[in-house]
């Protein structure tokens, strides 16, 4: 079933669009991430254009984030008090993102950048993990009996002024470190099209010194603004937000989300992110060999005036 | 706005299909000589959210038999800025660039037989008929020495972009002469055809020269749901993203909502 997308202006295959949004959807229910790093290159490979895909799937995970949202809030495990002091950072940097990615469009380079950031962070989050899980997996078949350990560690992080109080997540430190977390996942958002979990939730745990119960519920509280900047300014600024391709993803994403979150404490923790590591490590890979490979075509076309 | 009156006419004079046709070779036959009358089946093709792409059949008549037939159907013209990866440290990158002002959006021509058996280079220049002789203008700043070669280049790579995105397609021998004086043509539109007002140029060509021409308007336009969803978007961007926005919110509450007893 063909349906004609009216912002990316190109006809796609609905059902392909909604079983990709449940296959990202089941994995992002799998692995508690938001999937976007699967979503933006895989709707490039589609042929979409890279700032709709950028600026959509920003869309999308606004309604993703609510939904995860509200299901941690029920169960309390959100800290909103460190949420804002967040979003405060992660506002600035989406606005500061979608700035930059309009300059980057501009200069015709913005393809490559999206490329680039997302081997980078994929290559080194997704080795981290591999390596992390692979470690607690050998330790598991050791049958070494894990240490006690301390509420959080005490780094350099702690020595920031501005010092603020946050009582869900029982910590006293320095409201810039948050604010500045925040910041790099707004710029994430505005350029790669993710919510940036996957690089949220490690510096929360490893660097504020967050419980981890708190963590995930907190960072998808912030998402929602981040996201929300991004896809508005998106839409507004550069027009590259495509409501029919949002609401395709998100249906398909919602449904697929719902089975992935069941299957997920069949899983051990370890194995589950050792999967989620290869996949991460696979999209890297991709990406990665089609910035060396000699591409079929070294010309490439912009159309500066589109025909209204 | 001045193709108006000439769009009314073309619209009034053959309102479509073989009918009309057949009453402008009657009409063609009681007019001056070398005259060519050519009309669509359609003037308008509407893109719907299920368009897959169309055909639009071209009707028309000659008054002295013999010769060839030419029909070249142009896009919008846009500015287009070709881009030239070049290897920088093991990576490929968007180097150099040429923009090139007045390239159309779309643009086929579909003839009789192939275009240089028929007429010799000055005349489909002249014309603007045929891929190698379409005007593409190099845009290069004032005071700076174009490169004649890298230009021809970049200009070779357009052409080479464009048709693999099967909006430059060219069609030899796709035109049919039915009698000694009617012919026809099926225009063949690409499912990612882009919008705008297109002009179909019909060129008779005899003994090495054009001896009759005719335009006629095609307006290619967004309809329904999808052509609603642009306008606005482009229109009222700010309440547009205010929506997108919203929506996105509203439905990830509902989600929310809905599974939340599973």
């Amino acid at each position: 079933m063909q349906v004609y997308l009216p912002i990316a202006e190109m006809s796609v295959n609905a059902l392909l669009i909604l079983m990709m949004g449940g296959g990202v959807g089941f994995l992002s229910g799998l692995f508690g991430v938001g999937g976007g790093f699967l979503m933006t290159p895989l709707l490039i490979f589609l042929g979409v254009p890279p700032a709709i895909a950028v600026g959509t799937q920003a869309n999308q995970l606004v309604a993703a984030s609510v939904s995860g949202v509200l299901a941690h809030m029920r169960r309390g495990t959100v800290d909103f008090r460190m949420g804002f002091v967040m979003m405060a950072g992660g506002t600035l940097g989406t606005v500061l993102g979608v700035w930059i990615f309009g300059l980057l469009q501009q200069i015709g380079q913005i393809d490559l950048v999206i490329s680039l950031t997302y081997v980078l962070f994929l290559g080194s989050i997704g080795g981290l993990m591999l390596v992390e899980s692979g470690r607690a997996m050998l330790r598991r078949r050791r049958n070494a009996a894990a240490g006690r350990r301390k509420l959080h560690k005490h780094n350099w992080v702690h020595g920031l002024p501005l010092k603020m109080r946050f009582p869900k997540s029982k910590l006293y430190i320095s409201a810039v470190a948050p604010a500045a977390i925040g910041f790099v996942g707004g710029l994430l958002v505005a350029i790669m099209g993710i919510g940036g979990g996957f690089l949220l939730v490690p510096a929360m745990i490893y660097l504020l010194g967050m419980p981890t119960a708190v963590v995930a519920g907190t960072s998808l509280f912030q998402i929602i603004f981040t996201t929300g900047v991004a896809a508005f300014l998106q839409a507004w600024q550069n027009t590259t937000v495509d409501v029919m391709l949002a609401l395709l993803l998100l249906v398909g994403g919602v449904v697929g989300a719902q089975f992935g979150s069941r299957m997920s404490g069949v899983l051990r923790g370890e194995q589950v992110r050792a999967l989620l590591a290869l996949m991460v490590l696979s999209v890297c890979l991709k990406l990665g060999w089609d910035l060396v490979s000699r591409p079929v075509d070294l010309y490439s076309l912009t159309v500066l005036q589109p025909p209204l | 706005m001045s193709r108006r009156p000439l769009l009314i006419l073309g619209a009034a004079l053959l309102g479509g299909g073989l009918l009309p046709a057949l009453a402008a070779l009657l009409w063609s036959l009681t007019a001056r000589a070398d005259t060519l009358v050519a009309d669509l089946s359609s003037h308008l093709i509407a893109i719907t959210t299920d368009f897959r792409g169309t055909e639009v059949v071209l009707f028309g008549a000659v008054d002295r038999p013999g010769g060839d037939i030419a029909v070249v159907v142009s896009g919008p013209r846009t500015e287009v800025t070709v881009r030239r990866k070049e290897r920088v440290a093991g990576i490929w990158v968007n180097r150099q660039s040429q923009t090139f002002a007045g390239v159309p959006a779309f643009y086929t021509v579909a003839t009789t037989r192939p275009l240089d058996q028929i007429v010799d280079p000055p005349v489909l220049i002249r014309h603007d008929i045929g891929l190698d002789y379409l005007v593409l203008r190099p845009v290069v700043e004032e005071g700076e020495e174009p490169d004649v070669a890298a230009i021809a280049e970049f200009r070779e790579a357009l052409i080479r972009n464009k048709q693999r995105d099967r909006l430059y397609p060219q069609r030899a021998g796709t035109v049919n002469f039915l009698g000694p004086q009617l012919f026809r043509t099926n225009i063949v539109f690409p499912t990612n055809v882009p919008v705008g007002q297109y002009f179909v140029d019909v060129y008779q060509l005899r003994d090495g020269d054009v001896v009759g021409a005719q335009t006629t308007p095609l307006v290619v336009s967004k309809a329904g749901v999808g052509a609603e969803i642009f306008e606005f978007a482009h229109r009222q961007p700010l309440a547009y993203a205010i929506l997108a926005v919203a929506a996105a919110i509203l439905s990830g509450w509902l989600a929310g909502v809905m599974f939340r007893k599973v």
